[in-house]
């Protein structure tokens, strides 16, 4: 039996390590990759929810019925979203490189060349 | 007890790799601990009884959009990382405001854990991609094919924005 908390702090800890990169990290690539960290920590707090809905029945402390997959069924929507995500994302830092020749963002500082 | 040893190996292998990813100055370094921390996340997902779950994460995530990172960064041949000084203010603060943000959350999670109780590993068939079959064609069918569109909608922005410009 391990206890939800713990999950929701791996999540938060993962969370804060996704932001953390996005501020930190100086390459576009990279900062597309602590966003999909963001994303994950996401999905697993639904799963670790999902999880305890189930083993709750499926009921709201109010009595009403919720499915406990439901949390599932997000984490899918999330992948889906993020895959396509992924590869705007990607084109977009394609057709930045071809323009500016450098991943560094801070010298894409400019809108128009 | 074996569940909470593995849980704590496994997270311990998610935090390990998203903090390679941070330090790390060449993005396939970043990119394969990713993929440490995406695997890892798939165990804890079989801890959880989500076996569904836990075999898209691979697929999909450690899989296709990771080998997607991977083949984006061979093909613009990006090279280590330059520190840069526009990132001061970010380091001044977005690192206190995150590891506060962390603090608290944790902080406040510790506190109500007697409400939240408990997750043990699921011995009945919770899970299954059956289940999931039936509610994503059912109840959630009209999201679904929506996210259809989505994608299709995705890979044709992706189409224009890789063509090069005539």
């Amino acid at each position: 039996m391990v206890p939800l908390s713990w999950y929701l702090i791996l999540s938060a800890v993962l969370f804060c390590l996704g932001v953390l990169g996005f501020l930190l990290k100086r390459n576009i690539i990279t900062i597309f990759m602590s966003i999909e960290l963001m994303l994950n920590a996401v999905n697993l707090s639904f799963v670790a929810f999902a999880n305890y809905w189930n083993a709750r029945g499926g009921l709201l402390p109010s009595g009403k019925a919720v499915v406990g997959l439901s949390g599932h069924v997000f984490v899918f929507f999330v992948m889906v979203v993020a895959a396509a995500e992924a590869a705007v994302g990607l084109a977009i830092i394609i057709a930045v490189f071809r323009t500016r020749e450098t991943l560094n963002v801070d010298r894409v500082n400019l809108l128009k060349l | 007890m074996v569940h909470q040893i593995l849980f704590i190996i496994f997270a311990l292998m998610c935090v390990a790799g998203a903090v390679n990813l941070l330090r790390q100055t060449h993005p396939i370094n970043s990119a394969l601990s990713l993929v440490v921390v995406m695997a890892s996340l798939a165990l804890i997902y079989l801890l959880l009884g989500a076996e569904f779950v836990a075999a898209i994460q691979v697929i999909v995530y450690a899989g296709a959009i990771m080998v997607l990172f991977v083949f984006v960064i061979m093909l613009l041949n990006a090279g280590a990382e330059e520190r840069s000084s526009g990132s001061r203010i970010a380091l001044i603060i977005g690192v206190p405001g995150a590891l506060v943000l962390g603090v608290l959350v944790g902080w406040i999670m510790i506190g109500q854990n007697k409400q939240l109780g408990s997750v043990a590993i699921s011995a009945t068939d919770f899970g299954e991609t059956h289940f999931i079959a039936r509610l994503l064609f059912r109840d959630f069918l009209l999201p679904f094919e929506v996210t259809s569109v989505l994608i299709l909608i995705a890979i044709m922005g992706a189409v224009v924005l890789g063509r090069k410009e005539s």
